[in-house]
C-alpha cells in the first residue's frame, strides 16, 4: 500500500512541471498540454484522496474535470488554430493586441 | 376695482413691450399716458369712495388671491386704500401722467423701437409703485419696492451704449441692494416678532406696547426698515447713487429721482408709523440722519455745475427734511412735504429738461445763461418751482417745510432745527444761483442755437406742476391743516381697544404741537420765511450783481471749494473702503485662490489623481498571456496561504 504522501508528492511535481511549462514555454500548444498537465495532478490528488478516504467522491469529481478538460482542449485548440492562422505564430507574446 | 390702479400701467408696459417696436411713435406713447390717466381716475373714484367713509374707517381692502399658504401662515395679495395710500396713489397717477404726457415729446427723438422701450419702463415703473403704496403688507410692498428698483436701473440705464449710463445703472441697483439686504431681515424679524406681515396687524400688536427704551426688537427691526429706505431714498450712507442717476433721461429724474421712488422710504416709515414711534431710538436716529443729509447735500449742491445734478443733491437734501419730519414723529409733516416736493421738483427737472431739449443736450449751467427770452415758460415754471422749493411765503414748499421746521422745534429738537434752517437757506441760494446762472445774465451758450421753448406736451406739464407748487400747500396750511387731519388714520392702529387707541395717541403726540404753540410757530413761519429771502438775496448778490465774489471766494478757500466739488470725496472714501477692498478680496482670494486653487484645484486633482494611478496600473496590463498567469498563480498562492496559515 504506498502512502498517501507520495501520491501527493508525484501530483505535487506533476504541478509544478505543469505550472513551469505555461510560464516557460513559448508554444501555445505546449502550453495547453502543460495546463493538461497540471489538471491530470490535480485529478491525480483527488483520486487518491477518495482512495485514503475510502469514498468514491474524489473518482467522480476527475470525472468532471475530465471531461471539462477535454471541451477545454477542444476549444482552446480551436481557438490556436484560429490565431496561428492570422498571426502566422504560435508565441503568446505575439498576442498582445489586447494591451493598453 | 383698486386692482385696476396698477392693472393699468400694467398693461401699457404689455402693449408697449410685446410690440411697441411695431407701432408708430404717438400710438406708443399716446396708449402710455393714456393708461397713466385711465389709472389716474380709477384713482380719483377710489379715493372719492374712501373721503366718503368715516374718518376711523377709511381703507377699502381688495384681497386679489391668497399668495402663500403654509400651516397656520396666510398671505393675501391684498391691496388697501387708506387716507395715505390716497395721496401716494393720487401724486404717482397724476404727477406720472403729466410726466408720460411731457417724455412723449421729450423723447421724440428716439426711434420708435427705443422711444416703446422707454414707455414700457415708465409704465411698469407706474405699475410697480402703485404695488408699493397700495400693497397691505410687507410681502407685497416689498414686489413693488424691488420692482421700482429694477425699472430704475433700467431707466438710468435707458442709454445703455454710453458706458457712464450703464455704470450708473448698476451703481444704483447695488446701493440699493445694500439696503434692500437690510429691509429683508427687518421684515423676517417683525414676522418672527409678531407672526404677521400685515401692516395693520403689526401695527394693532405694537400700539398696547410700551415704547422700548433701550436698543430692543422692535428698534432692531425699524433700524433694519430704515436702512431699506435710506438705500430706496437716498440717505447718508447709501445716497451716492441719486446723483450718477441723472444719467437718465430728465423726466425719468423727475418721476423716478424726485417725486415717487425715492419718497418710497418715508412712505414705508409713514405706513409703519405706529411700529416706528414705539422704537424712539431708531426715530432719534432717523431724525439725525435726515437733517445731517439734508445740511450735506445742500452743501454739495451749492457748487455743483450741472443743472441736474444740483436739482439730485436739492432732492436728496429735501428727502432728508422727510425723515427728519418722520424722525420727529411728524409723519404727516413728512408726508405732507413729501407731497408737495412732488410738485415742485418733478416741475424743476421738467423745467431742466426743456433746457436740455433747447441747448440740445447742454447741462453744464456755466454754458448757459440769459435764456429768460428764449424760452419764457420754462423760465416762469421753473422760477415757481424755485420759489415754491425755497421756501417763499404763500407757496407750496414753505407750508411742508415750515411745518416739519416748526414740528421738530416744538418736540424739542433745537439743534436739528438749526441744522433745518441752516439748510432751508442754502436751498434758497442754491436754487437760485441755478436760476441765475440758467437763465439770467448774458448768454454763454453757443450763439448758433436756435432757442425753442418747450412744445405743447412739455408745456402743459411744467405749466400744471408750477400751478401745483403755488397751489399744494394750501392743502395744509397751519391751523387748519386738513392734508395732516385727512392722514392721522393711517397713523394710528385701529381695529384695536379704545385704551389702545389713547396710548398710541399718547406716543404719537407726546409733547407735540398744542394749540397753546401757536405764538411760536408764526415766529417760526417768519424766521423761515426770512431765511428764504435772504437765501435768494444771497443768491442774486453774489450770482447776478458780483460775480467775481462767487470766484474770490472759491479761490479763498481752495479747499473747501475743492471738497465741495468733489462731493466731499465721498466716492473716493467708498471706492477706497468698500468697493476696492471687495474687488481684491473677490480677485485675489475669491477668484484666484478659492475658485481657481480650492475649487478647480479638487476638480483636476481628482483627475491627475486618476491619471497618475492608471498610468501606473496599465504597466500591470502587458497583454503578455504569462504575465496575467502569473498574477493568478501569485494570487491563488497568497489566499491559499492566508487561509491556511493564519
Amino acid at each position: 500500500m504506498i502512502p498517501l504522501g507520495h501520491y501527493l508528492i508525484v501530483s505535487a511535481i506533476l504541478f509544478a512541471i505543469g505550472t513551469a511549462g505555461v510560464f516557460l514555454r513559448k508554444n501555445l500548444i505546449t502550453i495547453l498540454l502543460s495546463i493538461e498537465i497540471m489538471l491530470n495532478a490535480v485529478n491525480l490528488t483527488f483520486v487518491a484522496f477518495g482512495r485514503a478516504q475510502g469514498n468514491v467522491d474524489g473518482q467522480i469529481i476527475t470525472f468532471f474535470v475530465m471531461t471539462v478538460a477535454a471541451a477545454e482542449a477542444a476549444v482552446g485548440l480551436a481557438i490556436v488554430i484560429g490565431l496561428f492562422r492570422h498571426r502566422e505564430s504560435l508565441n503568446p507574446d505575439a498576442f498582445t493586441s489586447l494591451k493598453w | 376695482m383698486i386692482a385696476f390702479i396698477p392693472l393699468f400701467p400694467l398693461l401699457g408696459f404689455a402693449i408697449n413691450a410685446s410690440m411697441g417696436r411695431r407701432l408708430p411713435k404717438t400710438i406708443s406713447g399716446g396708449f402710455a399716458s393714456l393708461v397713466m390717466l385711465a389709472s389716474f381716475a380709477v384713482s380719483v373714484i377710489v379715493v372719492s369712495q374712501v373721503a366718503n367713509l368715516a374718518p376711523a374707517q377709511r381703507a377699502i381692502e381688495q384681497t386679489l388671491y391668497t399668495w402663500i399658504a403654509s400651516g397656520d401662515f396666510n398671505l393675501d395679495l391684498t391691496l388697501r386704500v387708506d387716507p395715505l395710500a390716497s395721496v401716494m396713489i393720487l401724486v404717482i397717477t397724476g404727477i406720472g401722467s403729466l410726466i408720460h404726457i411731457y417724455s412723449t415729446a421729450y423723447m421724440h427723438e428716439e426711434r420708435d423701437s427705443e422711444y416703446a422701450r422707454y414707455f414700457s419702463y415708465l409704465n411698469l415703473f407706474a405699475a410697480f409703485m402703485l404695488v408699493l403704496v397700495l400693497g397691505a403688507n410687507f410681502l407685497v410692498l416689498f414686489i413693488g419696492w424691488e420692482g421700482v428698483g429694477l425699472c430704475s436701473y433700467l431707466l438710468i440705464g435707458f442709454w445703455f451704449e454710453k458706458k457712464s449710463a450703464s455704470d450708473a445703472g448698476k451703481k444704483a441697483f447695488v446701493v440699493n441692494r445694500i439696503g434692500d439686504y437690510a429691509f429683508i431681515l427687518g421684515t423676517l424679524l417683525l414676522f418672527v416678532r409678531f407672526g404677521t406681515l400685515d401692516f395693520q396687524r403689526i401695527a394693532s400688536a405694537v400700539a398696547p406696547l410700551t415704547p422700548e427704551g433701550m436698543f430692543g426688537t422692535l428698534s432692531v427691526a425699524t433700524l433694519l426698515l430704515f436702512i431699506g429706505a435710506t438705500g430706496k431714498s437716498a440717505q447718508i450712507p447709501l445716497y451716492v447713487w441719486l446723483p450718477d442717476a441723472m444719467e437718465g433721461p430728465t423726466p425719468v429724474s423727475a418721476l423716478i429721482h424726485a417725486a415717487t421712488m425715492v419718497t418710497a422710504g418715508v412712505y414705508m416709515i409713514g405706513r409703519n408709523a405706529v411700529l416706528f414711534s414705539h422704537a424712539p431710538e431708531t426715530m432719534m436716529i432717523v431724525a439725525v440722519i435726515g437733517a445731517a443729509t439734508a445740511l450735506f447735500a445742500g452743501t454739495i449742491g451749492l457748487v455743483q455745475n450741472d443743472i441736474k445734478r444740483v436739482l439730485a443733491y436739492s432732492t436728496v437734501s429735501q428727502l432728508g427734511y422727510m425723515f427728519l419730519a418722520m424722525g420727529v414723529g411728524a409723519f404727516g409733516a413728512g408726508i405732507f412735504h413729501l407731497y408737495t416736493h412732488a410738485f415742485f421738483k418733478a416741475c424743476l427737472f421738467l423745467g431742466s429738461g426743456a433746457v436740455i431739449h433747447a441747448l440740445h443736450g447742454e447741462q453744464d449751467i456755466r454754458n448757459m445763461g440769459g435764456l429768460k427770452a428764449g424760452l419764457p415758460i420754462t423760465y416762469w415754471t421753473f422760477l415757481l418751482g424755485s420759489l415754491a422749493i425755497a421756501g417763499v411765503p404763500g407757496l407750496a414748499g414753505f407750508f411742508s417745510k415750515d411745518e416739519i421746521l416748526f414740528e421738530t422745534f416744538a418736540h424739542g429738537h433745537a439743534i436739528l432745527w438749526t441744522v433745518g434752517i441752516l439748510t432751508s437757506l442754502l436751498t434758497a441760494t442754491y436754487m437760485f444761483r441755478l436760476v441765475f446762472l440758467t437763465f439770467h445774465g448774458e448768454r454763454r451758450d453757443a450763439p448758433s442755437h436756435h432757442l425753442h421753448d418747450a412744445p405743447p406736451a412739455m408745456a402743459l406739464a411744467l405749466v400744471v406742476l408750477a400751478v401745483g407748487s403755488v397751489l399744494a400747500g394750501y392743502a395744509g396750511v397751519p391751523g387748519h391743516n386738513a392734508l395732516g387731519s385727512w392722514l392721522e388714520p393711517s397713523f394710528t392702529a385701529r381695529s384695536v381697544t379704545t385704551l389702545a387707541d389713547a396710548q398710541v395717541g399718547v406716543a404719537g403726540e407726546a409733547g407735540g404741537a398744542g394749540e397753546a404753540s401757536e405764538g411760536l410757530e408764526v415766529t417760526l413761519m417768519v424766521v423761515s420765511s426770512i431765511v428764504a429771502l435772504l437765501g435768494i438775496g444771497l443768491a442774486f448778490f453774489i450770482w447776478l450783481k458780483r460775480r467775481e465774489i462767487a470766484d474770490k471766494a472759491a479761490a479763498t478757500f481752495p479747499g473747501v471749494y475743492r471738497l465741495l466739488l468733489n462731493k466731499y470725496y465721498v466716492d473716493e472714501i467708498y471706492d477706497a473702503t468698500i468697493v476696492e477692498p471687495i474687488r481684491i478680496v473677490s480677485t485675489e482670494g475669491l477668484w484666484r485662490g478659492i475658485d481657481v486653487n480650492l475649487i478647480d484645484g479638487a476638480v483636476n486633482g481628482t483627475a491627475s489623481i486618476v491619471d497618475g494611478s492608471s498610468s501606473l496600473l496599465r504597466r500591470l496590463q502587458s497583454g503578455s498571456v504569462r504575465a496575467y498567469a502569473g498574477s493568478l498563480l501569485i494570487g491563488v498562492v497568497l489566499i491559499l496561504g492566508y487561509y491556511l496559515w493564519r
